[in-house]
Parts: structure tokens; C-alpha cells; sequence
């Protein structure tokens, strides 16, 4: 059975006027960790508010945990854990009282699931007697994540879980997230971070309400048409000028420290041309190599087909 | 039951930890009930009158003796010209100008009758009524004294005066606080009650935590009843405090029963903290909540008869004073306290305030249902 399917669900706002979630189709499979990428204002979070049962869309079908979003929605609160994308726990309650409260009114109790949260528990309960509003970022994001598995979910929903938090504390909670998936829970979470999506199972690309790709992270850089080179000079301001007016250029985005360059047809991927062209046109210290797409770069460049 | 037991420790939990709340629905009211009776007083004292004497003769020294005898003008200030006192008046000096004109004793000697001129400052209505009163009564009595010197034994009267005797029921003394506590009472009850659920619902909607809880199993009555019954709780203690210090400050032992006071307190509360429910199922943030809560409280203490007697409103006055709780508790209130009322009594009051409760609740148990 199915962690999560989604059936051509759609969801709009003021009226019909704005479209947020167009005809989504997409299915988690039990235990996989399913990552939905995509911009602010993609779609992501009516996608979580609808499979929360906080939502109803408009038509489509969907199941959690193989109860139906509507008609079975008191079966998926039992069932279903939810970290919102912002902190939404009692500030003026401690660590342990938001903990405790959470996990009493879903008839459980901190000890029963200890083990579950013990990990990421034991991180922060130096605190325990501090008041949850007073905590930092990242240890607010660790209370959430405890108050949201206290009662052992079947399915975990993480929405932007690491907006907002540091780098370390990004990584660590990604590392608690592949913990998690070895007890068996499955978990849908968002983020608009290209690089956290190649530690999930599966991924969604949305954009503008639309699911555009659905598969693992290894299999959608593959999807990747042609060929990519990463180039850098002395001059990058101009190099980016340039690039872009050269006749072969399929499109040329500034990626860190080096322009991502794509071609239109793979005979012009011809380096010695490229070469030429830039050196006329007064670039220094070229460095041109050919690399694997990433992520980000499947993303910029289906997007853009999508927008013209 | 369970699940209600959990959430009502955390919303105690939640009241007690936060200092600014517990001082505003305890402590303020027990200061405001000390401090604000000796405030909201109606009496009118201290009304500051300027003389303009120009007679200078012993009828007029007398009857300016006279006012300033009383307890209710402050020695004023003697001016030569109504010019001059009309200036005092501008710079808020003097409440009223009296001015003797010329020749007063003899003109009352020779004609019998002569006239006075009084300038009133009505920028405070109550004081520039009260204070003409006063002093027309005043005036009164001195012509009435004036009359009886002139008349011979033996010869009666030409205008024949007719005195009252009056006894005030329920008051003999007009013991302002008598009156007045039990209604600022009503008052504080219905800010506390109003402000304090108009909050609660809101404040989970604006940090985000009603998220959290829609996902969990816990029901909305549960919901809605953890945060209705700690109000009702807090408010209830309230009360009791404000009717020890009414007893101990201000001497007031209610006439009637104690425990109909707490029955229809115990309604009129359910009422209130539906209306609050009702704004805060209305309102996304705090903000918006408070605003709409002091709309209306403001609204139900003016029409609530506490300040302004409700019989000298216009009808729509009368018709909106009818359906605002507050109207039916500071009625039943002064009843019970001052009269001694009967359940019998208030009973129509109490059947009004029912069917307000059952209104606000429903409406604010739908509302709160289609907003989530």
C-alpha cells in the first residue's frame, strides 16, 4: 500500500481566481522519504494543507496512509505527523510541556515512543526547562520534529523544514531524517534547496501548481538534455554577456563561482570554437570543462521551457 | 474527557505563567474597583463662581454669603465688570458668572421684584446643569426668606408655597456607592470576560499553534470548552473579590440573595465568552480582535444604564440596550443589591440573558467550524 497518493488534485484561491495546485498526481510508496521541490509560492504548501486534512481541494482524489482526505480525515489525524513551515508550538510552554502536551492528546505518553525521538531528543533536552520561544532556530526545529513523532506516525509530513536554519544544523537534520526512515515511517517534505533533494528517495520538481518531473534524484539529472559545461575567466560580469550573444548558446546562468552553459544542438558544444570566441572577445584565463547537470540545473531548464 | 482535562491544564498553565494577563483580569480589577468609585463620581462639587457685584448693598452681600455658604461653590472671585468675569469663565477659572445689577435692594424694596443675571459655562453639561440648579435654588430660598421678613404676622402669604418631603427607596441616603460600585462591577466583569475570550482563539490562530492542533485527534468542543471554562473560572474570582472589597471598602451587603447573584453571573459570563468566541472566530490576529472587543464593550457600557439611566434613551436606544447582556446583568445586579429582588424578580432578565447565550454560542460554534 501507499504512504501517500495524490490523483489530479487541484486547489485554488479568491474564487478560482488564483491556481495554486494544478490536476498534482504523485504517489509515495511505504517507507520512501519523497522530497517536493520547488520555488516560494510553487504549490508546496497547499499540497501539505490538503494531505493534512487542513484543506479541501477543489476536485481530484487523495489518500494518507490509505484513508481518503475527506471522507476519512479523523482516521489520518490519528495517523499523521505535521511540522508547518513555521514554528507553531506554545512559546510560553517549556520543552518538555509542549512534548508532554502533544504526545497526551493523542493518548500516549513521552516514555511509550522514547526511543523514536530519542536521538534527536537527547540534543536538546539540556533545555528541557526552557520555554520553547526562547530556543534558537535550530533547536526549535528539533522540537517540532519531537512533537511531531511523539506519537509515532505512519507518515511524516515536514514542510520547509529547514527554511530559516543554519548549515550545520541542516545537515544534522537530515541526517535525524534517514534515521527516521530506517523505523519505517514515510515522510513527505518539501524545501526549496536543490541540494537537500538529492538525499531524498524520490523527488517532485512543481512549479506554478505543477508537478513537472517525478523520480529519483539520480535519475532526474540523467533527464538532462545534452551537454553541460561549467566556464570561468577573469571577467565574469562580461562573461556572462558574452556567453549569452554567442550564436550556439542554448541558455547561461551565473552557478556559484562558474556560468552553467548550455547548447542548443550538441555539434555546437565545440570547446576550441568557444575558446576562440571569448578569446576575441578579450576573456582571460578561461577555464571550460564539461560537467554533469545537477539538480538545479534540470530544474532552470524545464522551468524555462515552461515559461518560454 | 481526558483530551479536556489536558488541554484545561495547558491553558492554566498558559494564564498563569503570563504576568501581564493575570494582572489584568485580578489585580486591575481589584485597583480599579478601589480607586474608580471615588473617581466616577456624578455629585458636582467645587463649581467656581465669579460675583459681579454691582450693587454693593446688604441684600446683595447676603445673598452672596449665601452661595458661598454652600458646600457646592468654591469661593469665587469678585470682578467689577461682567466683562472681566466673563474672562475668568475663558480661562476656565469660573463655572459661572452671577451679576447684581445696579440699585437690586432698591428695586426689591420699592418694585418687589428684581432680576438677576447668571452665565453658565456648559462646556461640561452635567456641571453647568447642576450648578444653575443649585444656584436657582439657592436664589430661590433667599427670595422665599425675603418674602417671609416683609409679610406681617398675621397676614398671609401672597403666594402660597407648597413644600416636599421626599424618601429615597432602596437608598435613604443616596449612598453613591451604593449605587455605583455594584455597576462598575458589571463593568469590569464584562471588559475581562469579553477581551480575555475575544483573545484566547485568535491568539492560537496568529502564532500558528491551531495548525498543530487541527491535525491532532482533539475535537472542537473539547477545544472550545478549554478555553471557555478558565475565563469563566478567573471571572468567577473576580467577582468574589470585587464583593469583598465592596463589603470591606465600601460597606455594601446586598439585600437579596448572594447565590442568585452567582446564578445569573454564571449565565451572563457563558454569554459574554461567547461573544468573545464570536470576534475571535471573526478576526486573524490579535489585533483585529482587541479592536472589534473594545467596539463593543464600549457600546454595551453606554447603553448599559451603569453611567446613563436606559429610560431616557431614545427607542433604538431602549431596543439596543435590550439586547446587550450587560444591560440585563447591571439591572439584575442593583436589583438583588439595592432592592433585594427575588428570582421571581429578575426572571425576565434571566430569560433574556439565556436566550443571548444560547445566540452568541451557536453563532460562534458554526463561524468557528466553516473558518477551519
Amino acid at each position: 500500500m501507499s504512504a501517500i497518493t495524490l490523483d489530479n488534485i487541484t486547489k485554488t484561491y479568491n474564487k478560482g481566481t488564483v491556481l495554486a495546485v494544478d490536476k498534482a498526481t504523485f504517489e509515495v510508496a511505504e517507507g520512501e522519504t519523497f522530497g517536493l521541490i520547488g520555488p516560494d509560492g510553487a504549490g508546496k504548501t497547499s499540497i501539505f494543507r490538503v494531505l493534512t486534512t487542513l484543506l479541501l481541494a477543489e476536485s481530484g482524489n487523495a489518500t494518507v496512509a490509505g484513508f481518503d482526505v475527506v471522507k476519512e480525515y479523523a482516521k489520518i489525524r490519528d495517523c499523521i505527523g505535521y511540522m508547518p513551515g513555521r514554528f507553531s508550538l506554545y512559546q510560553d510552554l517549556t520543552v518538555e510541556e509542549n512534548l508532554n502536551f502533544f504526545a497526551t492528546i493523542f493518548n500516549t505518553s513521552i516514555k511509550e515512543n522514547y526511543d523514536l525521538i530519542k536521538d534527536i531528543y537527547v540534543q536538546i533536552e539540556p533545555f528541557k526547562d526552557r520555554r520553547a520561544g526562547k530556543l534558537s532556530g535550530g533547536m526549535k526545529q528539533k522540537l517540532a520534529l519531537c512533537c511531531a513523532l511523539i506519537h509515532k506516525p505512519r507518515v511524516l509530513f515536514l514542510d520547509e523544514p529547514t527554511t530559516g536554519v543554519d548549515a550545520v544544523s541542516r545537515v544534522e537534520f537530515w541526517d535525524m531524517l534517514k534515521r527516521l526512515k530506517h523505523q519505517g515511517i514515510s515522510i513527505l517534505v518539501s524545501t526549496p534547496y536543490m541540494d537537500e533533494a538529492a538525499l531524498c528517495d524520490k523527488i517532485a520538481l512543481i512549479e506554478g501548481g505543477k508537478i513537472l518531473s517525478i523520480a529519483s534524484p539520480a535519475d532526474t539529472v540523467k533527464k538532462y538534455p545534452g551537454k553541460l559545461f561549467a566556464v570561468k575567466s577573469a571577467n565574469m560580469h562580461k562573461l556572462l554577456q558574452d556567453l549569452r550573444s554567442y550564436e550556439g548558446t542554448y541558455s547561461c546562468f551565473t552557478f556559484g563561482d562558474a556560468m552553467h552553459l548550455s547548447f542548443k544542438q550538441d555539434a555546437d558544444a565545440d570547446v576550441s570554437k568557444l575558446t576562440a570566441y571569448l578569446t576575441a572577445k578579450g576573456q582571460t584565463n578561461l577555464e571550460i570543462a564539461e560537467i554533469t547537470a545537477g539538480i538545479e540545473d534540470y530544474f532552470i531548464r524545464i522551468t524555462e521551457k515552461l515559461n518560454g | 474527557m481526558r483530551t479536556l482535562r489536558f488541554l484545561l491544564q495547558k491553558e492554566f498553565r498558559q494564564i498563569l505563567r503570563s504576568k501581564s494577563l493575570l494582572f489584568s483580569i485580578i489585580l486591575g480589577p481589584i485597583i480599579q474597583l478601589t480607586l474608580l468609585p471615588l473617581a466616577a463620581n456624578f455629585e458636582v462639587k467645587k463649581i467656581a463662581v465669579a460675583v459681579v457685584d454691582h450693587d454693593h448693598s446688604t441684600y446683595s452681600r447676603k445673598l452672596i454669603d449665601k452661595i458661598y455658604a454652600s458646600k457646592y461653590f468654591s469661593n469665587g472671585r469678585y470682578r467689577e465688570s461682567y466683562k472681566e468675569g466673563a474672562k475668568l469663565v475663558e480661562q476656565n477659572n469660573a463655572d459661572i458668572v452671577l451679576e447684581i445689577p445696579h440699585n437690586f435692594e432698591v428695586n426689591m424694596v420699592r418694585d418687589g421684584h428684581e432680576e438677576l443675571f447668571i452665565a453658565v459655562n456648559a462646556i461640561n453639561g452635567t456641571k453647568a446643569g447642576v450648578g444653575s440648579g443649585y444656584l436657582g435654588a439657592i436664589i430661590a430660598d433667599f427670595n422665599q426668606n425675603i418674602r417671609l421678613q416683609w409679610d406681617q404676622p398675621g397676614h398671609f402669604a401672597e403666594a402660597a408655597s407648597i413644600d416636599l418631603v421626599n424618601e429615597n427607596w432602596y437608598n435613604p441616603f443616596m449612598n453613591y456607592f451604593l449605587y455605583m460600585v455594584p455597576g462598575l462591577m458589571v463593568s469590569l466583569l464584562t471588559g475581562i470576560g469579553a477581551f480575555s475570550a475575544s483573545l484566547n482563539i485568535v491568539k492560537e490562530k496568529e502564532i500558528g499553534t491551531i495548525e498543530q492542533i487541527n491535525v491532532t485527534p482533539v475535537k472542537k468542543y473539547d477545544f472550545i470548552l478549554a478555553k471557555l471554562i478558565p475565563y469563566w473560572v478567573l471571572s468567577m474570582f473576580v467577582f468574589t473579590i470585587g464583593m469583598i472589597i465592596s463589603r470591606v471598602a465600601y460597606n455594601i451587603v446586598p439585600v437579596g440573595n448572594i447565590s442568585l447573584l452567582y446564578g445569573f453571573l454564571s449565565v451572563y459570563l457563558l454569554t459574554l465568552l461567547g461573544a468573545g468566541l464570536l470576534i475571535s472566530t471573526y478576526s486573524d490576529t490579535q489585533q483585529q480582535a482587541v479592536s472589534l472587543a473594545f467596539f463593543f464593550v464600549l457600546v454595551f457600557n453606554m447603553i448599559s444604564g451603569v453611567f446613563t439611566p436606559i429610560d431616557s434613551m431614545p427607542g433604538w436606544g431602549q431596543v439596543l440596550s435590550y439586547i446587550s447582556p450587560m444591560s440585563h446583568f447591571a439591572a439584575v445586579m442593583r436589583m438583588v443589591v439595592l432592592k433585594g429582588s427575588t428570582f421571581h424578580d429578575i426572571l425576565p432578565h434571566f430569560v433574556a440573558i439565556i436566550i443571548l447565550a444560547v445566540i452568541f454560542n451557536t453563532w460562534a460554534i458554526l463561524n468557528y467550524r466553516k473558518t477551519t
